[in-house]
């Protein structure tokens, strides 16, 4: 295949298009509808340098219960950790049903031999790690060196197994819109089952414009062959005013296939005490305090 | 991608969430029962004792009833700006200025009111009437405002004087946008106006009578009598005009044309449009597909400038295709006050039926129509978005102008064939051209006849840039410096 000659971006008219999507005016039910189905998209996150098997803990229980006394209130659906905390993470989890992601392949950068990226991504599985969230490597993308990416992804996704892998391209360091596009075609051929954003460690992380190119570079790919690929926007999603612009934009450019968790997910963490809080808005009348949201 | 083995079913955009209503909040806005001729700073009952109905085209309920101008209420109102135009001459340009600044920071706080009521009494969606009819006509207000000081700039080493009285006779359309456009140039170089608004949509221009009252515009400045065809005749016909303003449909251009034929009435005319559209296999596909959209169903296809006449380059066109359905479904049509309404009501039922006329004679020619998969109301005027394929140049509906949500498609193979055909019309006002590629953009918008191509954009409006057609799309220019020319006589 040759990356060189992908579909060309026009960012002026992508924003345009971003901002009609903004103005759609989601009310009534089909708000809480919403707010629902993007709390069930949420990949709840921790990838610190601080974290530790307690803070794991409390981020599953938090990922199986998002709100105490509120049974109708969806779960998330997986929590995301580094590879050392899969174990932990499966053995509070356990039946729940929420899947459990790994980031790999030496996240956030990626500077590491592809024997220990690939070392990386089967210990992630071992351990018993649903999904697999790698990184490309954007210095040999930047080089033109598009076909290794393609060999290294597809490498990665060997060593999954039966595991889902989610493709970063970090588009915050990828420049431009036709890059992101490039980027998003490489990871798809090369077996990507899901493509993301960002790994949250560089700014600008998800936005709705490279989403947007994303979406379209899935659906183009859906037209071709007829096969699905998921999408997840990470970092810098907030609030809840935001995410809805998220599932706006699904819905209008891949339509209602695509708005489940098994095909869309908000790579997040403080989103989901801003969905909750919106969703008890909903259904008492009134924002609750914020010490009645735990803050795992 | 022509050769693109076409696999996945077609997308579904129907299922599981659905918007629910988010109507915009009318309950502020208060429209009176019945307007009067608003002429010498009054609002005057009509000579003729008339009055005719405003309804929503959405619900088709009477919103008010307008009086209706005859010959006599011409009149009065043609002596009313004769007699207030030489002081409003003589004000320095500064005052005139002033005025016309006020008329734009008032439109501006009244935004909201006139936005609700172009959608109540036209039928576009309020997002467009919020986010592009009434900022620009502030807009075009707030430039004028600029150059009513500074005519001396605007044509160096020559002196410019007003025309005198300028009658202007306005569309459909854009009821209030038109209005701004007229009104802004005319007043700010010295001209007083007599403004006629189309019968369809008169609402707004009485809430810019009132407006322009409470401006505090001197008395006779801006006289504005409604009514049909035989009211802009007698403004057209009236002896003490100095120059006609009119934006509306060719026949009635030439009609215009005819009757001031050897009178010293100077006038411009902007009139109707078959606008190419050029999709080049290295444009940017899924904006241009966007791109696509807002040329043609842009204020349901009312729009003179609108890209009614598609060209895509055949290697692409299988793709620009089905992304065209996949956008056309996800349109929402219906209740223009919903801010979430894409597509509002066709402006009048008059204007429906030409509109399902022109696709009847469409499918009788053999094109291939395609209907978008949207619902729409019971009550009310309504078209849903159109495709046309397997039509030629040789097809009525590729000739005549529709002004409504109805696209033709065309392919083409190389550059000249599309030049050749999108200046095969007997139009010339817009065009658009999609390609990465900037020396294409250059070679092929300098072979297009038009006056205004976009080049990957279509449907942007700037009172800086200005305005107008080649050919039967009519003569002379609004917006820019050159809209100012139209209104002054140089010495």
């Amino acid at each position: 295949m040759d990356f060189r000659n992908t579909p060309r971006i026009d960012q002026v008219a992508v924003e345009e298009k971003v901002a009609r999507f903004g103005t759609r005016s989601i009310k009534k039910e089909s708000k809480m509808q919403a707010l629902k189905l993007a709390l069930s998209m949420i990949d709840h996150t921790t990838l610190e340098g601080m974290d530790s098997e307690g803070r794991v803990e409390q981020l599953c229980h938090k990922a199986m219960q998002p709100i105490v006394g509120q049974p109708d209130i969806p779960t998330v659906a997986a929590i995301c950790v580094y590879p050392l905390f899969v174990k932990k993470a499966k053995s509070v989890l356990k039946d729940s049903g929420i899947k459990v992601a790994s980031v790999a392949t030496a996240f956030p950068s990626g500077h590491a031999l592809l024997q220990y990226k690939l070392d990386e991504t089967k210990f992630c599985v071992d351990q018993g790690a649903d999904e697999i969230d790698m990184v490309i490597s954007r210095g040999r993308f930047h080089q033109g060196d598009y076909n290794y990416v393609f060999d290294e992804i597809a490498a990665v996704k060997e060593a999954c197994g039966s595991a889902h892998l989610k493709v970063i391209l970090e588009t915050g360091e990828l420049g431009t819109l036709d890059q992101v596009r490039r980027a998003s075609d490489i990871a798809i051929a090369a077996g990507g089952d899901f493509i993301k954003t960002s790994t949250g460690k560089v700014n600008p992380a998800a936005t709705l414009p490279v989403t947007l190119v994303m979406l379209e570079a899935i659906r183009d790919h859906y037209d071709k062959t007829g096969i699905m690929v998921g999408m997840k926007p990470a970092g810098g999603i907030r609030d809840t005013k935001t995410a809805l612009k998220y599932l706006v934009m699904v819905k209008e450019t891949l339509g209602s296939a695509w708005l489940n968790p098994d095909w869309f997910r908000f790579g997040a963490s403080s989103l989901t005490n801003d969905l909750l809080m919106q969703i008890m808005k909903q259904k008492t009348g009134v924002y609750q305090s914020l010490d009645y949201f735990s803050q795992d | 991608m022509a050769h693109s083995n076409e696999m996945g079913a077609p997308l579904d955009f129907k299922g599981l969430w659905q918007y629910d209503a988010a109507p915009e909040d009318k309950s502020q806005v208060k429209i009176a029962p019945r307007y009067n001729h608003f002429i010498n700073g009054k609002f005057v009952e009509p000579d003729s004792g008339e009055y005719f109905d405003t309804i929503s085209p959405s619900t088709e309920e009477k919103l008010s009833e307008i009086a209706l101008a005859n010959e006599n209420d011409v009149d009065k109102a043609v002596k009313a700006a004769r007699k207030a135009q030489k002081d409003w001459a003589k004000l320095p340009g500064k005052e005139r200025g002033k005025y016309l600044f006020r008329i734009a920071r008032l439109m501006q706080e009244r935004a909201r009111a006139f936005s609700v009521i172009e959608s109540m009494d036209g039928g576009k969606p309020i997002r467009e009437s919020r986010d592009v009819d009434v900022p620009l006509a502030a807009a075009h207000f707030f430039y004028y405002a600029g150059w009513a000081d500074k005519l001396e700039y605007a044509y160096p080493g020559k002196k410019a004087s007003p025309k005198g009285v300028a009658g202007q006779i306005i569309p459909w359309n854009f009821p209030l946008l038109m209005a701004a456009w007229k009104l802004a140039p005319a007043l700010a170089t010295g001209n007083t106006v007599v403004l006629k608004p189309a019968e369809t949509t008169p609402l707004t221009s009485m809430f810019l009578a009132e407006l322009i009252r409470d401006a505090g515009i001197p008395d006779g400045v801006v006289n504005i009598v409604n009514g049909m065809g035989a009211t802009g005749a007698a403004l057209v016909n009236h002896p003490d005009i100095n120059k006609i303003a009119f934006t509306g449909s060719t026949p009635v251009g030439k009609f215009i044309q005819k009757a001031l034929a050897g009178r010293d009435v100077s006038y411009t005319l902007e009139l109707g449009g078959k606008a190419a559209n050029i999709i080049f296999e290295d444009a940017p596909i899924d904006q241009a597909v966007e791109g696509i959209i807002n040329g043609i169903f842009f204020n349901q296809g009312h729009v003179c400038c609108a890209g009614s006449r598609l060209f895509v380059q055949e290697s692409v066109a299988n793709e620009v295709m089905r992304k065209l359905k996949y956008r056309i479904d996800t349109l929402v049509v219906g209740d223009p006050l919903d801010k979430n309404t894409d597509i509002g009501a066709i402006n009048s039922k008059k204007q429906l039926d030409k509109i399902n006329e022109l696709i009847q004679a469409g499918i009788d020619e053999g094109g291939q129509v395609y209907k978008a998969n949207v619902s729409t109301p019971d009550k009310g005027f309504w078209c849903a978005p159109t495709l046309f394929t397997e039509v030629s140049q040789a097809h009525r509906i590729v000739n005549e102008e529709i002004f409504g949500p109805v696209l033709t498609i065309q392919t083409f193979r190389t550059p000249d064939e599309a030049i050749k055909k999108a200046n095969n019309t007997a139009f010339g006002l817009s065009g658009g051209v999609w390609t990465d590629k900037g020396a294409k953009i250059f070679n092929v918008t300098s072979q297009l006849r038009a006056g205004v191509i976009w080049a990957n954009t279509y449907n942007k409006f700037d009172p800086t840039s200005p305005f107008g057609g080649y050919k039967e799309s009519g003569m002379g220019r609004e917006g820019g410096l050159h809209g100012l020319t139209p209104y002054v006589n140089l010495d």
